[in-house]
């Protein structure tokens, strides 16, 4: 503290009951979890789970395919939801209020509704594959995407593209209008006023909204889980599998640790991006 | 307005609303047309029927909605008690205290939920605090996921606040209780709420970490519709979503209705 000869006494004693409750409900089962995976079922100490989850090539697999979901997806979302932003705020149309507040909504909804309803729109009885054989004749449909990665990419997409979308649009709206105005009036173009103008502009959005999505694509859970796909395994379905189906709690807890390492990690620098932008 | 001319303008509007309808209306669209369908396998449903919300509306379903109604709550309490308790605490430490305790504070954001669920359910297995198989595991795994956004947005609305009130209530000889009781958390009651109505609707939606740990007696809404689609009743499982969507709705709106009034007082 560097308020002088006398700081606020009981101020650090108010803070204690809050950390120690957090301290007891939330680093204590971290730190406890750390504790599992040096210790396996066969007793004492050692880093033989580490070895041993290290060498499977389910991990290395789950840690693969959930690296280029989450950056795939986050990069979708910011090409998307870009477009979409500056649509609604610089070329907006009756009911463009209506649609902003619509994705308000959206976020307020679990992420798993929507890979229910791509089951319906893709699933292999889906909508999708029913206008095929129905038009064709053919005894099934082509689509076969959602039990794949791409559907999953296509789930994470739709639902986090509004996590950009917010701080895209609430930067936009410090855009002085008068800007593209002139550069309008000077002869730019709007892929150059876009370019030139507003992509500067909104580059601290994108980087926080971006980082921040990425982080949310590596935990995502529910969308994996409810595409029921047995190919596609990302390091929370791997967490998942392994302590509840296969009760191997040690192996569990390694993959806890790499993944809340790598998240961490994310979540650290969008905190650091996200302080920078909104400075 | 970025592009002058109508035709273009037109055309921007049509690629808009070409990606925005099919990714974001359609799939809220076709969940609450199925959970009326019996069958759907062309381009439209068939055979109107109102018996999935029959189904859903009774025995096991009712019981996992008020489940998650209850979980809700009391998670929404607990995270809401905590956050803005440690939100005011910090307000009141230097500037470096405070960022760590924000950062101690949001970290439960950043950790995966799954990995949130693992913790609490190996932590409180064992003793010296047995809650596993008890409905008290799911309202703490909810608590912690969700007290970092109680304390985000408090601590965000405390900074906001207009410290001349407090000093006037102070210099005319109120204690710090009656500053806090009668002049701050009133003028913190509109971010409060806000923060209670983020709290519930995430809690609603929760199945990462509840999936670890719920007990069999105490499953949530969320737990039931991955059961009733996994077992291929997939329309059974989106009347129970519209289920789930309509109770976030109702309690978020209901939520907002208090924070206007509270706002114009």
């Amino acid at each position: 503290m560097s308020r002088g000869a006398r700081p606020r006494s009981t101020a650090p004693l108010w803070a204690l009951p809050p950390v120690a409750v957090l301290g007891l409900v939330f680093l204590y089962p971290l730190a406890l979890v750390v504790r599992q995976s040096f210790r396996p079922d066969t007793g004492g100490t050692s880093v033989e789970a580490y070895a041993h989850v290290f060498a499977s090539p389910a991990f290395r697999d789950a840690l693969g395919t959930s690296v280029w979901l989450a950056v795939g997806s986050t990069a979708g979302c910011l090409v998307l939801g870009f477009a979409l932003a500056l649509v609604i705020a610089f070329i907006p149309f009756p009911g463009a209020k209506a649609v902003a507040r619509f994705i308000d909504v959206f976020l307020s909804f679990p992420s798993f509704l929507i890979t229910l309803a791509l089951l319906f729109l893709y699933g292999t009885v889906g909508i999708a594959n029913g206008l095929w054989t129905g038009a064709t004749g053919a005894a099934e449909g082509p689509f076969r995407f959602l039990t794949t990665p791409w559907g999953v990419l296509l789930a994470e997409v739709t639902y986090f593209t509004p996590f950009v979308m917010r701080p895209l649009l609430a930067a936009f709206s410090g855009i002085d209008t008068r800007q593209l105005e002139v550069a309008s009036s000077l002869g730019a173009r709007p892929a150059r006023i876009v370019r030139q103008v507003i992509l500067p502009e909104s580059l601290p959005a994108l980087a926080a909204g971006g980082s921040l999505v990425l982080v949310l694509c590596l935990n995502e859970f529910g969308i994996v889980l409810f595409t029921g796909a047995k190919g596609v395994t990302t390091l929370p379905m791997l967490v998942y599998s392994k302590a509840i189906l296969e009760s191997d709690y040690p192996g569990a807890c390694v993959v806890a640790v790499v993944n809340v390492l790598i998240s961490v990690g994310l979540y650290g620098l969008y905190r650091v991006v996200s302080r920078r932008a909104g400075a | 307005m970025l592009v002058h001319s109508r035709k273009a303008r037109w055309a921007v509007w049509t690629a808009f609303l070409v990606l925005f309808l099919p990714l974001f209306a359609l799939p809220l669209l076709v969940v609450l047309a199925s959970s009326f369908a019996t069958n759907w396998s062309g381009a439209l449903p068939s055979g109107f029927t109102t018996g999935h919300y029959a189904a859903a509306t009774r025995g096991e379903s009712l019981h996992a909605l008020t489940t998650s109604l209850v979980t809700a709550v009391t998670a929404s309490l607990l995270a809401l008690l905590v956050g803005t308790w440690a939100a005011l605490a910090g307000h009141a430490l230097g500037r470096r205290a405070r960022r760590m305790l924000d950062t101690l504070f949001v970290l439960p954001v950043a950790v995966p939920s799954v990995v949130v669920g693992l913790a609490v359910l190996v932590a409180f297995s064992q003793p010296p605090v047995l809650l596993n198989g008890t409905r008290w595991i799911v309202f703490l795994a909810h608590a912690v996921l969700v007290t970092a956004f109680a304390h985000q947005s408090v601590s965000a609305a405390i900074v906001r606040l207009d410290p001349a009130y407090e000093q006037a209530a102070a210099s005319l000889g109120a204690r710090p209780a009656t500053v806090l009781w009668r002049v701050r958390l009133p003028l913190l009651l509109p971010s409060l709420t806000a923060a209670a109505g983020l709290c519930f609707a995430l809690s609603m939606g929760e199945l990462s970490a509840t999936m670890m740990l719920y007990p069999p007696d105490w499953t949530p809404l969320p737990v039931q519709i991955y059961a009733a689609t996994d077992r291929g009743s997939l329309f059974t499982g989106s009347a129970l979503a519209v289920v789930l969507m309509t109770a976030t709705v109702l309690v978020l709106t209901a939520v907002s209705r208090i924070r206007t009034r509270a706002s114009y007082r």
